[in-house]
């Protein structure tokens, strides 16, 4: 009896591409996964058929216009299930500071014809707009989180996420803390591990782009941030950054902006 | 046939970073209209990195290309740099061009054996191609992975690199980091070699065009990081100057901005490269070049995947240059003194010039930017060579063939439109 192998698709919205070289970035592991399954949408490698069932489909980049908003209802129909690879699909992206700002005067700032761009107001991540079974925040996701995901979600298992804090992270691997030892701001008391955290292993702050982690304290961070001398606006735009529209770092950079308002 | 009017779409152009579009119509045996389609969203960079600090620039413009971040974040600290008057060290100049070598070999190292290699061996992927060619592929996929190595070397991770600061890098890498890198270099040396004498033993067309050649040029070194704007037709500027010679603009029958050199299109990236700076080139790679039977300058631009496969084993090579070279430092940045002023940068991504220009505040913040990405730079070159290559190739020839022929010819200038700061949705007029 032939085997029959599980479906794979990796679909682009609005993205840097990045995302999808946890794919391609594989080496010759990226052989070995298309012998265990059809990967039967990813543009970048060959195969088109985006309307394809599929059992597990991947999605990177967040909804910013009106067709990328029909295109994911499609593929919700025809995906078992559907996963999110980084922080544009997760959680809108960098370019969801969009969202905070009048997007038509920046496209009049760099479109000399902005009329003949079709482009929503708003950059916004898959959820908003479609079930999503699984999450990955990072930016980039890394390849070990996804391939971690399929192999999961095809053994019928719920993906298990870590979701503690780069804080951890850091201990676990023996860094020095950067903020207590060095005085450098750092978001990693707020910040999703899975990094393996990078930046404080260079001597500087994490800026938070894995996205916010479980039970996050955002206002002891601003104290914290504060007290190193950082203004409100500064501390706004560490939260108001890569995972600008996260739960947790949308309302914690907001609260700052309108404060600095007032 | 000649009588009838036919249309033919790509709807999706496979094996290209991003998303494009081809639209092409054929009436009475010649092509009436066509149209290269860039339909990635715009993702407005310019506008949301104002006011934001200079290292949070660098940390942002990574995430404009998942492929080349590396180009990005190395154009952003050289205006950055020039805004404020800074000086690097010798150290770090030595070590963003080490940092830029590891870009290079993964952008390359995928397009070669990813995107393009398909093509030219008549595969769907590069997966159907692995099955008959596995020590190809394997190959490809082994100096692709040394390029990722490279830049984790420096920057922690491949995509989005979290190394680079204004001024350096964060921390220089341990000399037994170093030391285990170069030796992966070493001896994987002569696979790159290979793979030069592999790409110019592929098949292509020997079909040449007229087209204009821009890159930047230093008086000794292989362009990476520095030096003057200049082109095989006597263009020799200061990169301050780019806008004065080189217009973005809009095409009549597209709203996509292209860029033009005194109303020409140009070509940018590994072909243009090598045509003005093949001199610059190690004896090593002239040697293999002897041996391939390869000369540069051309004009064939099927040449584009061997001019790629000649920049890895320079990528290479220079890389071991440095490397064994390495002196760890405990100052591997110089410290920043923000001020206002404007301030340009332009480095050799992987596909080509990448132009930034910044304006800060007085309160040492982004006042405005403007980046310029290679393949807007590269789209007017690419229309003209598909009228020039499919009327060469001969457009009664089939749908299915015309498509083929059309992606390969697009795919020699590995276009990466997800770069979309520039990019404009196109509406398409479907007869």
């Amino acid at each position: 009896m032939e085997e029959v192998k599980p479906r794979i698709a990796i679909h682009k919205f609005t993205s840097c591409d990045g995302c999808q070289l946890a794919f391609l970035h594989l080496g010759e592991d990226l052989l070995t996964l298309a012998e265990k399954v059809d990967i039967v949408h990813f543009v970048e490698m060959g195969p088109i058929n985006p309307t394809a069932k599929v059992d597990v489909a991947y999605i990177e980049g967040s909804i910013s216009t009106p067709e990328e908003a029909k295109r994911i209802r499609e593929i919700r129909a025809n995906s078992r299930y559907l996963v999110t690879i980084g922080a544009c699909a997760t959680a809108g992206g960098i370019q969801a500071l969009r969202n905070f700002a009048d997007t038509k005067s920046w496209m009049q700032a760099i479109y000399a014809t902005p009329e003949t761009i079709s482009t929503l107001d708003t950059a916004t991540a898959i959820s908003t707009h479609v079930k999503v079974d699984y999450e990955i925040y990072g930016c980039p996701v890394n390849s070990q989180q996804v391939l971690a995901s399929l192999l999961s979600l095809l053994q019928k298992v719920t993906p298990t996420a870590r979701r503690d804090k780069v804080c951890l992270e850091c201990k676990r691997l023996g860094y020095v803390c950067v903020m207590v030892t060095k005085g450098e701001p750092c978001m990693g008391p707020v910040t999703h591990t899975g990094c393996g955290a990078l930046c404080p292993s260079l001597g500087r702050g994490c800026y938070a782009c894995y996205g916010p982690a479980e039970n996050i304290n955002t206002d002891s961070l601003t104290q914290w941030l504060s007290s190193l001398g950082l203004s409100d606006a500064e501390i706004a735009r560490r939260f108001l950054f890569i995972q600008n529209s996260a739960p947790g770092f949308k309302e914690a950079g907001l609260k700052l902006q309108k404060k600095k308002a007032s | 046939m000649k009588d009838i009017e036919k249309d033919l779409t790509i709807p999706i152009i496979a094996r290209v970073e991003g998303e494009g579009a081809l639209h092409l119509k054929i009436h009475e045996g010649k092509i009436s209209q066509l149209e290269l389609s860039i339909y990635e969203p715009p993702r407005l960079f310019e506008k949301f990195l104002e006011g934001r600090a200079p290292n949070e620039v660098i940390d942002a413009v990574a995430r404009i290309c998942g492929i080349c971040p590396v180009a990005y974040q190395m154009s952003a600290v050289q205006a950055i740099e020039h805004i404020f008057e800074m000086k690097v060290s010798p150290w770090v100049h030595e070590m963003r061009r080490l940092f830029y070598c590891g870009e290079w070999m993964e952008s390359h190292g995928l397009h070669i054996h990813m995107l393009a290699a398909p093509d030219f061996l008549r595969y769907p992927s590069v997966i159907a191609m692995a099955k008959d060619h596995p020590d190809i592929v394997k190959r490809g996929l082994h100096l692709h992975g040394l390029g990722l190595m490279l830049m984790a070397l420096l920057g922690k991770r491949s995509v989005h690199p979290v190394g680079a600061c204004v001024g350096g890098f964060y921390a220089a890498p341990k000399i037994s980091a170093v030391l285990e890198v170069l030796a992966q270099f070493k001896k994987s040396l002569p696979l790159a070699q290979e793979l030069v004498l592999w790409s110019a033993s592929l098949p292509m067309a020997k079909v040449t065009q007229e087209f204009t050649s821009v890159c930047l040029r230093h008086p000794q070194e292989y362009p990476m990081n520095e030096g003057r704007i200049v082109s095989d037709r006597g263009l020799d500027i200061d990169i301050s100057e780019f806008d004065n010679y080189l217009k973005e603009s809009q095409v009549p029958y597209s709203t996509a901005l292209q860029c033009h050199l005194q109303g020409k299109s140009y070509l940018v990236g590994p072909l243009a490269r090598l045509n003005l700076n093949h001199h610059l080139l190690p004896a090593e790679v002239h040697d293999i070049l002897k041996e391939g039977n390869i000369t540069f300058p051309t004009q064939n631009m099927f040449h584009s995947v061997i001019a790629r496969s000649v920049e890895i084993y320079y990528a290479m090579l220079e890389a071991i240059r440095i490397m064994e070279n390495y002196v760890y430092t405990t100052t591997p940045h110089t410290p920043i003194t923000p001020r206002a002023g404007i301030g340009f940068g332009c480095t050799e991504a992987p596909r080509g010039l990448l132009w930034h220009r910044y304006e800060f505040n007085d309160e040492g913040l982004v006042a405005s930017s403007r980046i310029v990405p290679p393949t807007s730079q590269n789209q007017a070159r690419i229309e003209e060579d598909l009228w020039h290559s499919l009327m060469a190739y001969g457009l009664d020839h089939s749908d299915d063939d015309l498509r083929f022929h059309s992606e390969m010819v697009i795919r020699n200038y590995d276009p990466c439109i997800s770069c979309s700061t520039h990019f404009l949705q196109l509406k398409v007029d479907r007869v």
